[in-house]
This record gives C-alpha cells, structure tokens and sequence, in this order.
C-alpha cells in the first residue's frame, strides 16, 4: 500500500471518529479537538523537522511550547502604565547593565589572550555583573510586582493584536533554540537531548517565578482573541438570522417558545463558530508550514540535510559544515514548535505557566512523531491527529474499563477506588508501551518517509 | 575564637556542610548509576529518575506492609528492612526493559540517540506506573527516631546561639552511600566480574576477543544500576519526601553531575554528585545571618544569590560550564 493511500485511509479513520464524536456528542467537542490536533500537528512538524529531517532529538517541547505562550501573552495584553512608571527605568537602567557587563566580557576576551589570566578575569566579570545587574534589577522588581500586586504586578505587554504574537513566539523559541544548539551542537548527540530537557525546566521556572513577567502563578487570564466573542456574537443581527434559518424547520411556531428555543441555538451555534474560525486559522498556518516544510525537502537543502542525517562522516567530507547545519535545523523546528505554543495560548485564552507539563507536551509530542512516521511531515500531521484524538478519548475509556472490570469488587473496596481514582495515569503506560512498540515493530511509523522524490 | 566566628561555623555546618554532604551523596549514588549505563551500555538513561522513583515506591509499599504488621527497626526506619525487596523489584523492572526494548537495539548497533528516545519511552511506562499504583502525591514513609543531634541540644550544651541539627536520615545517607561506593569499587577493581565490565566498557571488541560474556556484562550492569537507584531513591525520599515529580526533576542534576565529573567515570559521578549539590546549597542559600556573625551588623535584605526555585538552574548551568570548557568532564571522561 502506498503512502497516499495509506494517508487517505489514515485521516479517513480519524475523521470518521470525529464525525461520531460531533453527532453523538456535541460538533463544539468534536471542533475543541479538532483544534488541539491541529496545534499538535504543528508542534509535530517543528518536532519533525528536528528529528526526521537531521536526527536531533529534542526533549524541551515543553519549554518552546510555554515560549510561545509566553510571547503570546505580551503582545497582547495592554501595557501595565502604572508597574511602567513604578520600575521601568530601574528595569531600563538594569538591562543596560546587562549590555555593559557582556561588552566587558568581549572587550576582554579581545585584549586578554586565551590563558589562566582571562578565565581568572571571566569568572571576575560574571561574579561582578552578576551583583552589579541584581543592583538595579532587584528593586525594579520589587517595585513592579507590589504595584497593584492583586490585579496586575506585572509590566503588561504591548497591547498589540495577539495574531502578530505566533510570529513573535517562533522568534523567541528560535533564540532559545540558537544559545542551547550552540552550546551542545558538535558535542555527543545526547548532550542536546539533555541541555533541552534542562533549558526546558528553566524557561518554565523563570515564568513560574518571574511575577513581574508573566505574573507567575497567578496567571494572565482574558488575553484578547483574534475571533469574535460568543456573548457579542449572539447579538449581532446577520449571526441570529443565520442561525434562524438555518434551525427554521426544527423551531416551534409558538412564539414564546420559539424565542425560548433560539436562544438556545444561537448560544450553541456561537460558540461552535467561535471554534470554526479558530479551526480557520490554524489549519491555514498548518498549509502553510506544510507548504514551507515540503518545498524545503524536496529542494537541495532537504538532500543536503538528509545526507548529513545518514552519513556525518560522508557530508562533512564533501565540504558540508554539519554543525552549523544542525544548529541551523534545530532552530527552525524549534521556532515552529514556538508558533504552535503561541497558538496554544491563544486559543486558551490565558497563560498559566504551571501548565507546561514536560510529561505531557514533550511525550505526546514525540508519540506523534515516532508514530506518525519519522521524516514524513504530513505522517507527522497523521500523527498528531491519531494521538491526540486516542489521548482524549482514552480517559473516559479506560475510567470505563476498570470501572467495569472491578465491579465484582464491590463499591467499598479499596483497591477499586484507588484504582479508578488513579486510572488516569494509565494512559501513560498504554502511550509509552504504544511508542516502544512503534519503535520497535515499524520504526518507520505509518507513513514512511518517501525517499525517491 | 569568639562567639560570632563559633556562631558563623555552626551556622555553615547546619545549612551548608550538613545538607550539602547529604544530597551530595543521594546525587552521587543517582550519578553513578548514569555512568554506569553510559560506560557498558553507552547511553544516557532518561529513564532513570523514574526508575528510582520506582524503586522507592515498592520500599514505600513494602515499608508499609511491615508496619501493619508490627515489624520496626527501633530507632532505625523501617524502610532499611524493605529496600531489598525495592531492589529486587527494581531489577526485575530493569532487567525486563533491557530484554524487550535495549537488547533489540544493542543486537542492531543501532546509534546511540535511539537508545536515548527507547529509554523516554521506558521513562513514560514507569513513570505511569508509579502514578498508577501509588499516585502522584507526597508519602512520607519515614518512622523510628528523627534527630542524631538537636539544635536544642546542642545550644545547651555549646552555649551558642545557633543549633546544630543532624536528622538521623542524614547520618544513614552519608553512611550507606560510603558503604555503597567502598563496595562498587571494591566489585570494579578487584573481582574478575568487575573487571570484566570495566575491560568490556573501554573496549568492547577487544573484551570479546577475550572471551568475556557480553549478555553477563549487562544483566550485572542493570543488577547494580537497580541496586544504585533503589538505595539513592529511598535516602532521598527518607530525607525529604517521596513525590514522583521530584523524581523525574532529579534527572537534570544527577546528569550534570555525571558529565561534569566525566562521563563512564565512577568515581567522576561522585565527585560531579558533591559539585553539583553544593553549587545549589551555595548559590541557593540567604547569607543573611552569615553575614551577620561575621561583619558584626545583619545586611537589609536576604543577601540570597538566587531564590530556590532555580536551584534546577544551577545544574544547567553548571552543565553548560562543562560543556563549553571541557565537554568530557573534569576526570577526562568518554570522548565526544
């Protein structure tokens, strides 16, 4: 069988599911996965591009992911005027130091030939730039954080439209991804793995505890959206006439009741379309990055990257730089995987740094690829769509499960409350076991990357 | 000496040299069980944190057992009785993982980073286990006595205004990791296994010209690694508290420690496990009292280096030290 067909009958499988989910339980369901599968798709293909087109692997999705939600948030959030004036020059004045102290550290490295002299004067300019920023920063911080502390204590953001914050987010993921791959790039191949897993853990412990940033635990909440709001929906004239006639058949004639049945309607109607236009939106950026992903394979640069991936050796022989290649790749993929974390945050609404769970960004992330098919964007895509889909409805499956299996235990006994109380955590198993095996069976996942272009 | 300097001592000892020596250790015995998978088997194990978790858990459970029907150990906790049969479990979970995901992959000669995503995928299996079967809470499991010596104690007795506190689960830390290593040395240098796997860990083609079984090599390998993660996974959930989480954050210091000190060296694990723990004591600590004793006026404010939510930070950016300076680790460890 090959790839197309295979796809078509893959993404049939899953539409058809879907299709059961929106007649037998609600289309708004149906569309609320639908667009967390099309953001995991994204994700899925900066993961892709990473590790199907050059081999890297990254475990920090996580932290990319709460990057782009990070961006997400100040772009759009109106800037805080009062935290501004409180601290914004100390804040100003604290970052200038910043610059100073790394001016210092080059204009030194410049002068001091490499030897026991200049590391002794690098650890002096660290230690001293440490306290001469925390000077000027400390106070700014304070100073933020307790104006208004219950409402705001933060800076805010930019107030701009929260679209432009997708491309900002790719750009902060991108910076991240640049300093971790020039670091461990070059070095074992599983030092990337690790210093990911690490920049990972800090990101999401700087917006945990940054409050003047990203207000920490406290969340930022009300984000604005890029699609109109169901309440504001629900009043607007051609919105209630569409809906009437569309629902003009199944509506009671009596008038009260009529009225009473529109309502109803319009407020499921509008929270269906609200969804419809979000679904619009990443489905165009997803054609796009497929779009761009595709034509970047099928061009040298996609043959060059696949030579490197097989053979190191051989590329670098033949005059191709694998290093700066790799940084070059892995911090592409991570700005897509930014994309998608501010997407994330936009459709949610709010930024809530706790959330960013590596268990289950990193891991569902990677499931989607390895399971997808390695190398294979639209395989990634399939991936995504599989795993998410499988990830949501395994929950209430497996309540279900061991809620029947252990019936015969009766409702007091221990071991079945402990168990469905945990049950949850089961789909953690099953999705590993389900990896390993993928892995292992048919490493090439189900759509198999297609060399002969 | 006059009471401040004596006061300034007590006060390093009680927050830095006691809690630094003990995660130190609980660090080390996580390092050396990383190092050991990266010199015979040849890869990072991410799977580890959680493997530790998981032997933690069956001690916990088995802790359990023995409490409710009456057994303890005195002043001792009763864990001590059960971490044999955390072990035990633990080398079945191991050895079983080794036979269905790393053995296909060994026999392939596959590259190393498809050992590294096998084993987040081992990682995610544990990990739901241990959820699954003890959940993702805090346990405490530890009973018998709490303190060796009591601030209280100890300010009557020396006079001084500071305490020294020493929680008896931090003398048995220290004193089952010493015990551990001088026994995981002693096994590498001296027995005819032990050397075996260091000779099958610098070269591996050459160790099977010499007729050294490989498949022994490895069952022994994930044997000790069981041993090493059970003991680091219990001290350290005896000193503070079991929570699966914590576990899995584990897995970033006790990887820097293992490349700071050299990667596939043993004794480089220890020395990373000390570096990386006091680094975060270090870094992490409020000098305000400190300061106080020994400049004779307390500072404004805290004088802390970073708020204790980075300490994960300092191990990545020890890490980052390492690998810009000397990326095969302080004791020259595996080339890159």
């Amino acid at each position: 069988m090959n790839n197309l067909l295979k796809g078509i009958l893959g993404f049939g499988v899953v539409g058809v599911c879907l299709f059961f989910v929106g007649t037998m339980q609600s289309w708004t369901l149906a569309f609320t996965i639908i667009n967390l599968c099309l953001i995991s798709a994204v994700m899925a293909l900066g993961v892709n591009i990473q590790w199907g087109y050059a081999g890297l692997f990254n475990v920090g999705i996580a932290g990319f992911t709460a990057l782009g939600g990070l961006a997400a948030m100040l772009v759009s959030t109106p800037p805080v005027v009062g935290a501004w004036q409180a601290g914004g020059v100390q804040l100003g004045i604290s970052f200038l130091a910043l610059l100073a102290v790394i001016a210092a550290m080059i204009v030194m490295r410049k002068l001091i030939p490499a030897g026991k002299l200049r590391s002794l004067f690098t650890v002096l300019i660290i230690v001293g730039g440490f306290f001469f920023i925390r000077y000027f920063y400390a106070p700014a911080v304070e100073s933020i954080e307790s104006f208004d502390s219950a409402r705001s204590g933060f800076l805010g953001g930019l107030g701009a439209p929260i679209l432009f914050s997708w491309i900002v987010g790719g750009f902060f993921a991108a910076g991240a991804a640049w300093l971790i791959g020039k670091i461990s790039l070059g070095l074992r191949s599983d030092y990337l793995a690790i210093a990911t897993l690490g920049i990972s853990e800090i990101i999401i412990a700087i917006m945990k505890n940054e409050d003047w940033l990203s207000r920490g635990v406290k969340n930022v909440s009300g984000l604005p959206r890029p699609v109109p709001y169901e309440i504001e929906l629900q009043k607007e004239g051609w919105f209630i006439e569409r809906v009437s006639a569309f629902y003009e058949s199944s509506l009671p004639l009596e008038e009260a009741a009529r009225s009473d049945a529109l309502q109803q309607k319009l407020v499921e109607a509008s929270s269906l379309f609200v969804k419809l236009c979000y679904t619009g939106l990443f489905l165009a950026v997803l054609v796009l990055l497929l779009w761009l992903a595709h034509r970047a394979q099928k061009a040298p640069w996609g043959r060059m990257m696949r030579a490197i991936r097989d053979n190191e050796d051989a590329a670098n022989a033949m005059g191709k730089n694998v290093t700066r290649r790799h940084l070059q790749v892995f911090v592409v993929g991570s700005a897509v995987v930014g994309i998608a974390g501010a997407m994330l945050t936009t459709l949610e609404g709010q930024l809530t740094p706790s959330t960013y769970n590596p268990l289950r960004y990193t891991f569902l992330i990677w499931a989607m690829v390895i399971i997808g098919g390695s190398g294979n964007n639209m395989g990634s895509v399939l991936g995504a769509f599989i795993v998410w889909f499988g990830w949501i409805q395994a929950e209430p499956l497996g309540q279900w499960a061991i809620d029947y299996s252990t019936a015969w235990m009766g409702d007091s006994h221990a071991l079945r409350a402990h168990m469905l109380e945990n049950a949850s955590h089961m789909r953690l198993v099953i999705m590993g076991i389900i990896l390993l095996m993928v892995m292992r069976f048919s490493p090439r996942g189900l759509l198999p990357e297609n060399n002969r272009e | 000496m006059s009471t401040d300097t004596m006061n300034a001592l007590v006060l390093i000892a009680n927050f830095i040299l006691v809690p630094g020596i003990t995660y130190g250790s609980q660090l080390a015995l996580g390092a050396l069980g990383i190092t050991l998978v990266y010199a015979v088997l040849r890869f990072s194990n991410f799977a580890h944190g959680d493997t530790m978790a998981y032997g933690c858990m069956f001690t916990i459970l088995a802790t359990w057992w023995l409490q409710s029907i009456g057994v303890s150990l005195g002043p001792l906790p009763t864990a001590l009785l059960a971490i044999p049969f955390g072990i035990a479990m633990t080398a079945i979970l191991v050895i079983v993982f080794d036979k269905l995901v790393y053995k296909h992959y060994r026999e392939q000669k596959s590259s190393p980073i498809v050992f590294v995503i096998a084993s987040v995928g081992v990682m995610f299996v544990t990990n739901g286990l241990v959820r699954f079967i003890i959940g993702p809470n805090d346990q405490q499991f530890s009973d018998g006595m709490r303190f060796l010596v009591r601030a209280r104690d100890f300010k009557k007795a020396t006079g001084l205004d500071e305490g020294l506190t020493i929680k008896l689960t931090q003398g048995l830390t220290v004193g089952i990791a010493i015990i551990a290593m001088l026994s995981l040395f002693y096994f590498l240098q001296r027995t005819r296994t032990g050397k075996a796997m260091r000779a099958y860990s610098d070269n591996e083609d050459l160790a099977l010209l010499s007729g050294i079984d490989p498949k022994k090599v490895v069952l022994v390998t994930w044997l000790l690694v069981a041993a090493l993660t059970t003991l680091a996974g219990v001290l350290y959930g005896l000193d503070k508290s079991f929570k699966p989480f914590t576990y899995f954050q584990l897995l970033l210091p006790m990887f820097a420690a293992a490349i700071v000190g050299g990667v596939g060296k043993p004794l480089g694990a220890i020395l990373g496990g000390f570096i990386v723990a006091f680094s975060e004591i270090l870094l992490t600590y409020a000098y305000k009292k400190l300061i106080g004793y020994i400049a004779g006026e307390r500072p404004d404010g805290l004088v802390q280096l970073l708020s204790t939510d980075y300490k994960f930070a300092v191990s990545f950016m020890i890490l980052v030290v390492v690998l810009l300076w000397r990326p095969t680790g302080i004791l020259r460890g595996k080339s890159i």
